[in-house]
C-alpha cells in the first residue's frame, strides 16, 4: 500500500472544512453552553455547601448565644426568687414583730386597766368595808354614837394597819 | 527477496514492540500493586507511553512495507 | 452501556458478514477481470480478497453496500451515487458519481464537457486530450493521464457528515436540555459525563487549569468526532472515515498548528536555546527539538490510520475465513470460526475504537499543554539542589 499515493488531497480539503465549520457549529451551539451551564451548576453546588457550611456554623454560633441566654435566665429567676424568699421572711419577721408589738400593747393596757380597776376596786371595798364596819360598830355601839369621829379614825388607822 | 526482508523486519518491529509493551504493562502492574490509590494515574501514563509506542511501531511498519 | 455496544457489534457483526457474503465485487486487477466477469464477480481467491479488503479500506464514490447477480447473469449494486466534484482542466466539474457504473478500473470514460475522466483504484483521473483509452506505464500506473484535484462527496466525506450532524443534534440537545434544567435527562445522561470526561480527564490536567478553556471546543470536537467515526467504521455500513490517511492527516495538522500558534515564549526557548545545559548540548538539541515538532503530529496521523486500517483489516480478513477455509472445514466449520473471531476482534475494535479517540485527544492536549505551559525551573533548580547540599551535610 502506497500511503502517499493514497493521500487524497481533495479529501484532506473537505475535512478542513467540515472540521472548521463543526468546531465553530459546535463550540457556539454545544460546547459553550454545555461547559458554561456545567461550570455554573459547579460552582452553584459549592456556594451551596459553602452556605450549608456557613449556616451550620451560624446555627452552632446561635445554639451557643441561646445556651448563654437560657443561663443568664436561670440565673435571674434564681436570683429573683432568693429576693422574693428574703421579702416574704422579711414580712413575715415584721408582721410577728408588729403582732408581738400590738399584744405586748394591749396586754399591757389590759393589765393597766385591770390594775386600775382593781385599785378602784380595793378602794370601793376599802370604802364599803369601813361604811360595814361603821355600820357593825353603830350597831354594836348603838347607845354611845358621840365619839363618832374619834371612832372613824379609829378604823381608818385600824384598815390602814391592816393593809389588804 | 525484497518481500522477505520486508517480512523480517516487520517481525523485528512486532518483537520490539512487544517487548515495550511488556516492560510498561509489567512496570505499570507492579506499580499499581505498590500503590492501589495511583492507579488511576498510572494507567493513564501507561496507555500514553504505550499509544506512543505503538504510534514507532506501526509508523515503522508502515514506511516499511 | 457496554452491553448496548455489544448488541451494536454483534448486529454489525452479522451483518458485516451477511453482506460480505452476499457481496459479489465486480473489481479486481486487469488481469483477473474477464476471470472475475466469468464466475459472476464472486470474491473466491486469495487474490480477489485482498483487493476487495483494499477496495474497501479506500474512499469510494459511491455509497455501496452489497452486490449480487441476478438469475439474468445481470450485476445488481445496492447502494447509492454520491455527488462527483472535480477540479478538471477546463475547471470544476459537477456530476454524480453514477455515471462511472461502478467502475474502477479505467474502463468507463466520462466526458464532461472538453475533460474525460476515468476511475482506477478509488482515484478520479483526467485523461489528456487527443487520448482515446487509457494506457499504462510499467508499474500499471496511466501514463497519459493524470489526477484532478477530486472534492467529491466522497463516502468518507458523507460520512464525516453524517457524524457531524449526530454529534450536532445530539449536543444542541443536551445544550438546550441545560436552558431550563441542571440536571440532564435522556440520552443527555449518557453525554454529559463524557464532556466531564474529557475536560476533567483529559484537558484540565494535561494543559492546566487556568488555559484549557480556550482550547475545549477542538478537544471536545475532535474527541467525538474520532470515536463516533471509529464506531460508523464497525457498522455494516462499511465507512472508513478514520482510515483515510487524509483525515488522519488533517486532524494532526491542526493539532500542530494548535499547538504552534498558542506557544508562549518558554516553548520556543526550550526548542532553539535549551537553558540548562552547555552551550554544545544546546546547538545539538535544536535539530533534535525541530524535528520533534514534526514527529508529534506525524505519530498522531498515523497511529491513529495504522490502529482503524490494522483493525478493519483483521475484521474483514476474519470475515473472509468463511471462505479461504471452506475446503478444510467445510461450510458451517468455517462460517462458525470465522463468526467466533470475528465477533471477538469486534469486541475489541469496539474498545479501540474509543482508546484511539482518547489518545488523539490526550496526546493532542499534552501537546498543547507543553506549548502553553509556564516553566519556572530555574530558580526550582536552584532551590532543589540547595535542598540536597544541605541534606547531604546534615548526614555528614
Amino acid at each position: 500500500m502506497n500511503l502517499l499515493e493514497d493521500f487524497s488531497p481533495g479529501l484532506f480539503f473537505m475535512q478542513a472544512i467540515i472540521l472548521i465549520i463543526l468546531i465553530v457549529l459546535l463550540g457556539k451551539f454545544a460546547w459553550k453552553p454545555i461547559l458554561s451551564a456545567l461550570s455554573e451548576r459547579e460552582e452553584g453546588i459549592e456556594s451551596a455547601l459553602k452556605a450549608a457550611e456557613n449556616a451550620k456554623l451560624e446555627m452552632a454560633r446561635l445554639e451557643a448565644s441561646n445556651e448563654a441566654a437560657a443561663q443568664d435566665a436561670r440565673a435571674q429567676r434564681d436570683e429573683m426568687l432568693k429576693d422574693a424568699r428574703e421579702i416574704k421572711e422579711q414580712m413575715i419577721a415584721d408582721a410577728a414583730g408588729q403582732a408581738q408589738e400590738k399584744a405586748d400593747k394591749i396586754i399591757a393596757s389590759a393589765q393597766e386597766a385591770i390594775e386600775s380597776e382593781k385599785k378602784a376596786a380595793l378602794a370601793d371595798i376599802k370604802s364599803q368595808v369601813a361604811d360595814l364596819s361603821l355600820d357593825i360598830a353603830e350597831k354594836v355601839t348603838r347607845k354611845e354614837l358621840s365619839e363618832k369621829d374619834a371612832q372613824l379614825a379609829l378604823i381608818d388607822k385600824m384598815l390602814a394597819e391592816a393593809n389588804i | 527477496m525484497e518481500g522477505t526482508l520486508n517480512l523480517v523486519g516487520a517481525g523485528l518491529i512486532v518483537i520490539g514492540g512487544g517487548l515495550g509493551l511488556g516492560q510498561i504493562g509489567g512496570k505499570a502492574m507492579e506499580a499499581i500493586a505498590r500503590q492501589p490509590e495511583a492507579a488511576g494515574k498510572i494507567q493513564t501514563a501507561m496507555i500514553i507511553i504505550g499509544a506512543l509506542l505503538e504510534g514507532l511501531a506501526f509508523g515503522a511498519l508502515i514506511l516499511g512495507s | 452501556m457496554f452491553t448496548a455496544y455489544l448488541k451494536t457489534a454483534f448486529f454489525a457483526l452479522i451483518l458485516t458478514a451477511f453482506a460480505t457474503a452476499q457481496a459479489q465485487d465486480n473489481h479486481g486487477d486487469v488481469d483477473h477481470h474477464e476471470q472475475v466477469v466469468a464466475d459472476g464477480g464472486k470474491v473466491n481467491t486469495k487474490e480477489e480478497i485482498k483487493s476487495y479488503i483494499e477496495h474497501h479500506l479506500q474512499d469510494s464514490h459511491d455509497f455501496h453496500l452489497f452486490s449480487y447477480t441476478n438469475d439474468a447473469n445481470e450485476r445488481k449494486h445496492i447502494g447509492f451515487p454520491l455527488p462527483v466534484m472535480v477540479w478538471s482542466s477546463a475547471g470544476p466539474k459537477f456530476f454524480l458519481s453514477s455515471k462511472f457504473h461502478h467502475d474502477d478500473n479505467a474502463q468507463v470514460l466520462v466526458k464532461e464537457g472538453d475533460a474525460t475522466f476515468f476511475k482506477l483504484h478509488s482515484k478520479i483521473y483526467e485523461l489528456e486530450s487527443g487520448a482515446a483509452a487509457v494506457s499504462y506505464d510499467g508499474d500499471h500506473h496511466p501514463s497519459n493521464a493524470h489526477k484532478v484535484f477530486d472534492f467529491s462527496i466522497t463516502k468518507s466525506v458523507f460520512g464525516l457528515l453524517a457524524v457531524g450532524l449526530i454529534i450536532f443534534l445530539l449536543f444542541r440537545s443536551l445544550a438546550r436540555q441545560y436552558k431550563t434544567k441542571s440536571i440532564p435527562t435522556g440520552v443527555g445522561r449518557v453525554l454529559e459525563p463524557l464532556v466531564l470526561y474529557v475536560r476533567d480527564e483529559i484537558a484540565r490536567p494535561n494543559i492546566g487549569e487556568n488555559k484549557y478553556k480556550k482550547f475545549m471546543p477542538y478537544l471536545l470536537t475532535v474527541f467525538f468526532l474520532i470515536w463516533i467515526s471509529n464506531l460508523l467504521g464497525l457498522t455494516p455500513f462499511g465507512f472508513n472515515i478514520t482510515g483515510q490517511i487524509a483525515i488522519t492527516s488533517c486532524l494532526a495538522l491542526f493539532t500542530f498548528f494548535i499547538v504552534q500558534f498558542s506557544a508562549n515564549k518558554d516553548y520556543w526557548k526550550h526548542i532553539f536555546w535549551m537553558p540548562d545545559v552547555p552551550v554544545l548540548m544546546k546547538i545539538v538539541l535544536i535539530p533534535i527539538e525541530l524535528l520533534g515538532i514534526f514527529t508529534k503530529p506525524f505519530s498522531l496521523l498515523i497511529r491513529l490510520f495504522a490502529n482503524i486500517t490494522a483493525g478493519h483489516f483483521v475484521v474483514m480478513s476474519l470475515i473472509a475465513l468463511m471462505i479461504t477455509l471452506k475446503a478444510q472445514f467445510g461450510a458451517v466449520g468455517s462460517t462458525g470460526l470465522s463468526v467466533v473471531l470475528t465477533l471477538f476482534i469486534s469486541v475489541i475494535e469496539v474498545l479501540v475504537a474509543f482508546l484511539q479517540a482518547f489518545i488523539f485527544t490526550m496526546l493532542s492536549s499534552l501537546f498543547i499543554g507543553m506549548a502553553v505551559a509556564e516553566h519556572d525551573h530555574h530558580e526550582h533548580a536552584g532551590t532543589e539542589e540547595d535542598d540536597v547540599d544541605e541534606v547531604r551535610e546534615r548526614f555528614i
